[in-house]
């Protein structure tokens, strides 16, 4: 017998299998950026959400996964910067890889800094990658970026055409979702929670502390590579500015409009940020004032996020109350 | 006289001009329950965090089981075999009891990456269900932690430091805060576990009827030194001890 929840998964699932259908390149291509961005999102989501240390480095990480990608895929040129010719399936490992060492190393902050000084550590290390990337245009083409990443093709299964893309995405949205869950479900989620809860009282009960924190960084970080290592080829064009700091802010938006601490919060929060602007473009010129607004009203009266404020509607439309364990027996204890 | 499970060597600690612990030494046996007392301000606390390798100590040594257990990090030393609760409440209040409890026990289970990869509870629910029982917290089982009431975070504090069966539980001050007819259950299950495990306890407490009706032997600090030692009734008769507690 199948659980409810499962029952929205598969509901949920299906809508996202039909979402593109009949729709035009743009729309589908929007799609796409909303399941890559939710993947970014849930890997700082697993940081910040279920582990609590605050990153403004996504958008670094995904740079890291999408420039190794390019570097790799991209086949060889006489002049200017070229690739290796790799197939995707090669270098997205690679990517994801080079974005988790990453993520450790800049994990090693977090052992001695936390709250905003954090926060101004991986804001600098996103302002230095973008530097990086910007001058030296030797290896990563400077302001002018790199173009023309192919988009995987697996023999049986071209995804050149936008829909194709899609659902090659969607494919690897569910298999990234499944491990996810996974690990957030493992003795590691709950080591997780512990050292975002109470550090101390979590390295007494002999969680290490140090290396779950590393770890938190380094998944969270490799997430963002996966991402990255995506939009190479969805976009066929990257440059330094795709992944400014900007785009670290509209992932940490994404999570905190989601509902940080909730597995689906960073995607509805994704939703929220890249779906939302599209389908107030009617409002023309008043559009990103709505949507500031929105987004505004939404933090201040539901901290939780928009799933917190589902968890609070459904609470609210209960018959049945629902009381804590002992209080229909009166205090025992 | 039993083995010497915790031993304490000229253990000093100095904030500026305080002297908040002053070469302490005392050895700790194998399944007494130990009290440490003394008036606000005598150096327990600081003590209690020498040991747990919360502060590092400017001096001295502790040994644990045999180890040399100075400068080792609390996860360190819980791995060890040693438990503690602390004065402040101290549970994740955004996690359910039974996951409160699984917590305290998995990481003694297998090694990081078998834990990843093993049963969500690392196989932890039924020994995590009988210590729930045995602190009378089943009808709680499923609830968060930050829902109880205080005396029953307290009772799941010390729930939770018992869970990786260590040999030496550490309370701080776990009668604080705490209703009568609770502490009193909560005493029971202490010598219960005392009894049945051959657990040993050391205790850091201010209510005196608490520690005198629980502890088989005192220590008493003042001005960051022991200065008195012995059972209970010795420790009540003491005029060092009652000189200290009423600025005699």
């Amino acid at each position: 017998m199948m659980t409810k929840r499962n029952m929205w998964l598969l509901a949920g699932l299906i809508a996202l299998i039909l979402a593109p259908l009949g729709q035009g390149n743009y729309v589908v291509y929007t799609l796409c950026s909303w399941l890559i961005f939710s993947m970014a999102a849930m890997g700082l989501n697993l940081t910040l959400g279920y582990a609590g240390q605050i990153s403004l480095a996504q958008s670094a990480f995904m740079a890291i996964g999408a420039y190794t990608t390019a570097l790799l895929t991209l086949p060889p040129a006489e002049d200017g910067v070229g690739g290796l010719g790799l197939h995707w399936l090669v270098a997205m490992p690679i990517s994801v890889f080079a974005a988790f060492v990453v993520g450790l190393i800049i994990g090693f902050p977090a052992l001695r800094v936390k709250g905003h000084f954090l926060a101004f550590v991986t804001l600098a290390f996103t302002t230095l990658t973008f530097l990086v990337l910007r001058n030296e245009d030797w290896l990563t083409g400077g302001t002018y970026g790199l173009v023309g990443m192919p988009r995987p093709d697996f023999g049986f299964f071209n995804t050149g055409k936008q829909l194709r893309f899609y659902y090659f995405t969607l494919a690897v949205f569910v298999v990234f979702c499944l491990l996810m869950w996974g690990i957030i479900r493992s003795p590691w989620g709950r080591a997780f929670k512990a050292l975002r809860e109470n550090s101390i009282r979590a390295e007494s009960l002999g969680v290490d502390t140090r290396r779950i924190t590393l770890l938190a960084f380094a998944i969270g970080s490799a997430a963002g590579g996966l991402a990255g290592s995506l939009v190479a080829p969805l976009v066929q064009f990257i440059e330094p500015g795709s992944f400014a700091l900007v785009h670290s802010l509209k992932m940490l938006l994404m999570v905190v409009v989601g509902g940080a601490g909730f597995f689906f919060g960073p995607v509805i929060g994704a939703g929220v940020v890249i779906l939302m602007p599209e389908f107030l473009r009617f409002t023309e010129g008043y559009y990103l004032m709505i949507y500031a607004a929105t987004v505004i009203v939404l933090i201040i009266f539901c901290p939780k996020g928009l799933i917190g404020l589902g968890e609070i509607i459904r609470n609210k439309l209960r018959k049945d109350k629902k009381v804590r364990g002992d209080m229909d027996k009166g205090a025992q204890l | 006289m039993s083995n010497k499970v915790m031993s304490v060597s000229n253990v000093s600690k100095r904030y500026g001009a305080i002297q908040a612990v002053d070469d302490v030494s005392f050895d700790v046996y194998e399944g007494e329950i130990l009290g440490l007392i003394g008036p606000n301000g005598s150096g327990k606390s600081t003590l209690f965090n020498c040991l747990l390798g919360q502060t590092r100590p400017d001096n001295g040594s502790v040994e644990i089981n045999g180890h040399n257990a100075s400068g080792l990090s609390p996860s360190k030393l819980n791995k060890l075999g040693i438990g503690r609760t602390f004065q402040q409440l101290s549970v994740f209040p955004e996690m359910t009891v039974l996951d409160n409890i699984i917590l305290a026990g998995q990481e003694h289970h297998g090694s990081m990456f078998s834990r990843l990869f093993g049963a969500p509870d690392a196989g932890l629910t039924p020994e995590a269900d009988r210590l729930i029982a045995f602190f009378r917290l089943e009808h709680l089982r499923d609830e968060m932690a930050g829902s109880l009431s205080y005396g029953q975070q307290k009772l799941l504090d010390a729930a939770m430091a018992f869970m990786a069966g260590p040999s030496i539980v550490m309370l701080d001050e776990p009668a604080g805060g705490v209703n009568l007819t609770m502490l009193g259950n909560f005493k029971e299950r202490l010598r219960t576990f005392n009894k049945e495990h051959g657990t040993t306890f050391v205790v850091i407490e201010h209510n005196m009827e608490f520690v005198m009706s629980l502890c088989t032997r005192v220590l008493v600090l003042a001005n960051g030194a022991i200065i008195a030692e012995g059972t209970p009734d010795e420790i009540m008769n003491n005029q060092m001890v009652i000189d200290a507690y009423l600025g005699g």
